[in-house]
């Protein structure tokens, strides 16, 4: 532990939020939750990371935590006073950097120097100080877009830190920087942390990097999603600094990897009792993609671990879970813990000629992916086979975004084109039965993959 | 680009040397404005007596520069105006969710009706709020300028708030900005770009409002401003040709020296809140701005104002922070979206009844129709002038746009041509049909399409040099015919900015329809049938009840055209032919 506080049995709580649940209410009546009966504590002296696939709720609450979104149900307070409005305590630092793009660097780091009506000339040297202590001085006058990604950065948190705030929050600080500045700028918050006079007393950090969360935290809360809850808490007690290689932290990593990436019994899709296109979306993963994940773990003899895949990819686990969990889905792959294996269907696609896997695709779409299985099955039922895209979406609504909807329609004809299974018209927004996906159908209304109601 | 500045604090008078000469005609020219606006601010308070008012101006020329800086200061004046309103009226329906639900669809309807019938109707209310004075009918004017730019910049400005990028808004919450330092930092900065050039083609679409409002008739009297509209209709009516064309080299004298001076280094200083890495490909340059840049001059005036803007940020400071309560009573807030409700429709139900009554009482309802009808006839024009400019300059622009070295000559003659006011052209092309006796009904076509065509053309002009290479490469690859490369890439291609110049010129034809339906040169004055000399006529008469019916009527035209018809099409572009 690099302070001594984090270990003291009576923890000062900066931010506590209790149940908190947050809903958005969608377009036509259905609300869609995002974050369900969530309980986080931040305590002084320590680091927290809250790490989850996209889409479980992370940002939002981070951002309920931030004081930028109300909660639903339950309550947000700082140093016991429940928030309305921004948090006082807290500064906040921006995956996408949210500088003023008309602000020089200096004036950026002033503003909120500015809002807290600092006279002038205090402002400036805090400000010239920050500058300092983050390793931008020289480029006070210049504008954020003269600035490389990682010197942007710097000015987000010199714009944070300036403020000396209680808490720092971080939403994903590092995942739009490349691989060796983000390292780089890790580092440099790692030791201004360790420095027994730095001001702030707690950082929370949003990640989907596992080993960010790992080399950064003391504490690791990992998100599930549909919808969002804390999937499990995991202390991380090794010394500081870390070090990326050692067996303890490779440990740490595939822990967090398995309980990441394994069956979660809070989330509704585990919940419910036959697998619908509400329960069970369908992962952002493109039919080439997954071709490709299976001819690399079929390279490997047929089983990879995902960690070193993702590392051998130079992937970062958002990009590498929804192709996982789109294998596993559609039964290409088997995963246990962080080891993924080929299944004989899975050799079986990935061997065949061009026709015969495509047949394969469309079989296991049929079967295993419940909005394609949905889709067929109501064209099946309609006259002539054909039905308006809308019809469609109007049944996602029910449990989804718009964005969200779209994506997931977009997903389904995806797979279903490259499976032969219908055609889309997207001038007429008409979605047509193929010949292949007639003979399927038998097959579907034997089982019993049904629509999620 | 300038490259900036190094941080120098106090020292930035010291280093003065060498841009002594930027800074000695920064000053002259900020002392010439100051003596030309004392000046002009003379002949605006002189003792005005309504009946003695003059209905008419001299046509000395040498009259001419003093008439085009009161018009010039007319302008700005508006545009000042414009710019405020769009500030505050923006930010309301931006920032206040009830408010929004109310000045959202009447920026919506205003932006689209005819300014100029609603003149006459608000000159009598200025000559009441400043009796005695001539300011009273330049505010009246300045008003049916400011009428004409006005929507467009607020929505241009409205649209920027909605737009913001949300971790802007959330960067400005979480620094807890109070609301003053929000709208300035934030807010002003991120809507200066579409307020800038939105501002710019305003002020072009200005000038044509100024010329007909400095002569204004109203219940049979006319008045007339000193300015360079009132001038050439003095000189219309004096049937001199010369000075006509005098006044039109003056104009053209005008649109492009307020563009030198004004717009051009207006909109790359704008270049500098440009959001994100884009980079223009063409930077915006203008001398007058690398003049100010070089010269130490307006770092003194803002370091003099700093005091000033430190001391309005202490003012406003209890006016609060730019954030949301996260709690929120949420019977209240249902209890006050009733009353609201209730209490807007039964204003607008109450106002619509009265009105109603009122024209009723006036003129008899059966006018609506009578409206309704010469609308159909002036809608053909609209709908000639528009199939005959498509026709005419989509191929035109085309080729303009798809050379790189053309589109360099041709866009600033275009934009000159665009904010050139038409109805300086009027009086010949009046003289024209006089002289050939082609009528009116068909001539009228062609004076709308003077001023309303450009936009066709200059929107065709951007559409095609949008098209990438690539395409234009991958099209002449797989050889293509004429037809074909029409047929699949230019058509298609230039189809969303066509519709945007489609929107634009009917719009501006119907507006011009009422100026251009009664033309007169000498003592001949020439009328078409339609709904602009429908208007136009009853301005004349005093009759308020006709004018309402037929600004009404022409209102419910435009809109309803741009609901039913330009909407879709601009909504099919957007999805089917992004080239995005």
């Amino acid at each position: 532990m690099a302070r001594p506080t984090a270990s003291a049995p009576a923890r000062t709580a900066l931010i506590e939020a209790e149940h908190v649940s947050k809903s958005f209410p969608s377009a036509d009546g259905p609300v869609l939750h995002v974050l369900d009966d969530v309980s986080v504590t931040l305590h002084e002296g320590e680091v927290v990371a809250l790490l989850g696939k996209s889409g479980s709720g992370k940002s939002t609450l981070l951002r309920t935590l931030a004081g930028l979104i109300a909660p639903s149900d339950g309550e947000v307070r700082y140093r016991g006073m429940p928030l309305d409005g921004a948090n006082p305590g807290a500064a906040m630092v921006f995956q996408s950097f949210a500088l003023m793009p008309w602000l020089t660097v200096q004036d950026n780091v002033e503003l909120g120097l500015r809002a807290a009506g600092v006279p002038e000339k205090q402002r400036r040297e805090r400000a010239l100080d920050a500058i300092d202590q983050i390793g931008l001085d020289g480029f006070e006058t210049a504008y954020p877009r003269e600035l490389s990604g990682g010197m942007r950065q710097r000015v987000g948190f010199a714009r944070a830190l300036v403020l000396q705030p209680d808490v720092l929050l971080m939403d994903e600080p590092f995942s739009a920087l490349d691989v060796l500045t983000s390292e780089n700028l890790r580092g440099e918050l790692i030791s201004l942390w360790a420095q027994p006079d730095f001001p702030t007393k707690c950082i929370c950090i949003v990640t989907h990097d596992i080993e960010e969360a790992v080399l950064l935290a003391d504490r690791v809360l990992v998100l599930g999603s549909g919808p969002g809850h804390i999937k499990a808490e995991v202390p991380i007690l090794l010394p500081r600094p870390r070090d990326r290689r050692s067996p303890t932290f490779d440990q740490a990593v595939d822990r967090l990897y398995a309980i990441l990436t394994g069956r979660d019994e809070r989330s509704d899709a585990e919940r419910a009792a036959t697998p619908g296109p509400l329960t069970h979306p369908l992962p952002d993963a493109s039919v080439g993609g997954l071709a490709g994940l299976i001819e690399i773990v079929y390279s490997h003899g047929g089983q990879a671990d995902l960690p070193d895949l993702a590392d051998e990819l130079s992937f970062h686990v958002d990009d590498l879970l929804p192709l996982v969990d789109a294998a596993r889905m559609l039964r290409l792959l088997e995963v246990e813990g962080a080891q993924a294996f080929l299944t004989d269907v899975g050799r079986d696609w990935y061997t065949a000629d061009i026709l015969r896997s495509k047949e394969v695709f469309a079989t296991l779409a049929v079967e295993h992916a419940p909005l394609v299985a949905t889709i067929i099955k109501a064209l099946h039922n309609s006259d002539g086979g054909a039905l308006r895209d809308d019809f469609f979406r109007d049944l996602l609504h029910r449990g989804f975004s718009a964005e969200d909807t779209e994506k997931q329609l977009d997903i389904a004809i995806a797979w279903g084109r490259y499976g032969e299974l219908f055609d889309y018209d997207a001038n007429t927004g008409e979605l047509v039965l193929s010949e292949v996906a007639a003979a399927l159908t038998a097959l579907l209304m034997d089982g019993d993959t049904g629509v999620g109601s | 680009m300038a490259l900036p500045r190094p941080f120098a604090g106090q020292d930035a008078p010291l280093r003065s040397r060498g841009h002594l000469g930027a800074d000695m005609i920064v000053l002259a020219g900020v002392a010439v404005i100051f003596w030309l606006l004392i000046q002009l601010s003379h002949g605006i308070t002189e003792p005005f007596d309504q009946v003695l008012a003059p209905s008419t101006v001299s046509t000395d020329p040498a009259n001419l520069p003093y008439y085009a800086a009161r018009s010039l200061l007319r302008m700005f004046a508006a545009l000042a105006v414009s710019t405020l309103f769009a500030f505050v009226y923006a930010t309301a329906a931006a920032r206040l969710r009830r408010a929004e639900k109310v000045l959202l669809p009447t920026l919506d309807v205003l932006q689209s009706v005819p300014v100029l019938g609603f003149l006459s109707i608000t000159l009598s209310v200025w000559l009441l709020l400043f009796p005695g004075t001539a300011l009273g009918v330049e505010c009246a004017a300045v008003f049916a300028i400011f009428t004409s730019q006005v929507w467009n910049m607020t929505f241009a400005f409205y649209q920027s708030l909605i737009t913001q990028p949300r971790d802007l808004d959330e960067a400005a919450r979480v620094l807890r900005l109070t609301k003053w330092q929000r709208f300035w930092k934030l807010d002003v900065p991120g809507g200066t770009i579409p307020l800038v050039w939105n501002g710019m083609m305003s002020f072009g679409g200005g000038w044509f409002f100024l010329i007909a409002s400095e002569v204004i008739s109203v219940n049979n009297r006319v008045y007339a401003l000193p300015g360079i509209g009132s001038y050439v209709a003095a000189a219309s009516q004096n049937k001199q040709i010369g000075r006509l064309l005098l006044a039109i080299a003056v104009m053209i004298v005008l649109v492009i020296g307020v563009n030198f001076v004004f717009w051009r280094p207006l909109t790359a200083w704008a270049e500098r809140f440009r959001s994100g890495d884009t980079v223009t490909v063409e930077q915006q340059r203008s001398i007058v701005l690398d003049l100010l840049r070089r010269s130490v001059i307006p770092a003194i005036i803002t370091r003099a104002l700093r005091p000033v803007a430190a001391c309005l940020e202490r003012a406003t400071r209890p006016l609060g922070r730019a954030d949301r309560p996260l709690r929120i009573n949420h019977a209240r807030r249902r209890a006050g979206d009733i009353a609201f409700t209730v209490i807007v429709c039964g204003l607008i139900a109450f106002g619509l009844v009265r009105m109603l009554a009122y024209l009723g009482e006036h003129t008899g309802l059966d006018q609506f129709a009578v409206a309704a009808g010469l609308g159909l006839v002036t809608f053909a024009r609209v709908l000639v002038l528009l199939i005959l400019g498509t026709l005419i300059w989509v191929p035109v622009g085309v080729w303009i746009g798809l050379s790189p070295k053309v589109t360099r000559f041709a866009q600033p003659i275009v934009q000159v041509l665009a904010s050139f006011p038409a109805n300086f052209l009027f009086p010949f092309v009046t003289l024209l049909l006089i002289q050939t006796g082609i009528s009116l009904n068909i001539g009228g076509i062609l004076l709308m399409a003077l001023g309303a065509q450009w936009y066709i053309l200059f929107n065709v002009i951007a559409g095609a040099a949008a098209i990438p290479n690539d395409l234009r490469e991958a099209a002449i690859n797989l050889r293509l015919n004429r037809v074909q490369t029409w047929r699949y890439l230019y058509g298609p291609a230039i189809f969303a900015s066509w519709v945007t110049g489609g929107i634009t010129a009917a719009g501006g034809a119907w507006n011009a329809s009422i100026v251009a339906e009664v033309v007169s040169y000498g003592d001949q004055t020439l009328t078409a049938t339609g709904l602009g000399a429908y208007i136009a006529g009853s301005t004349a008469d005093g009759d308020f009840a006709r004018t309402l019916v037929g600004v009404t009527v022409m209102s419910i035209f435009v809109v309803g055209l741009n609901r039913l018809f330009w909407r879709r099409l601009y909504g099919y572009a957007e999805r089917r032919l992004s080239l995005t």
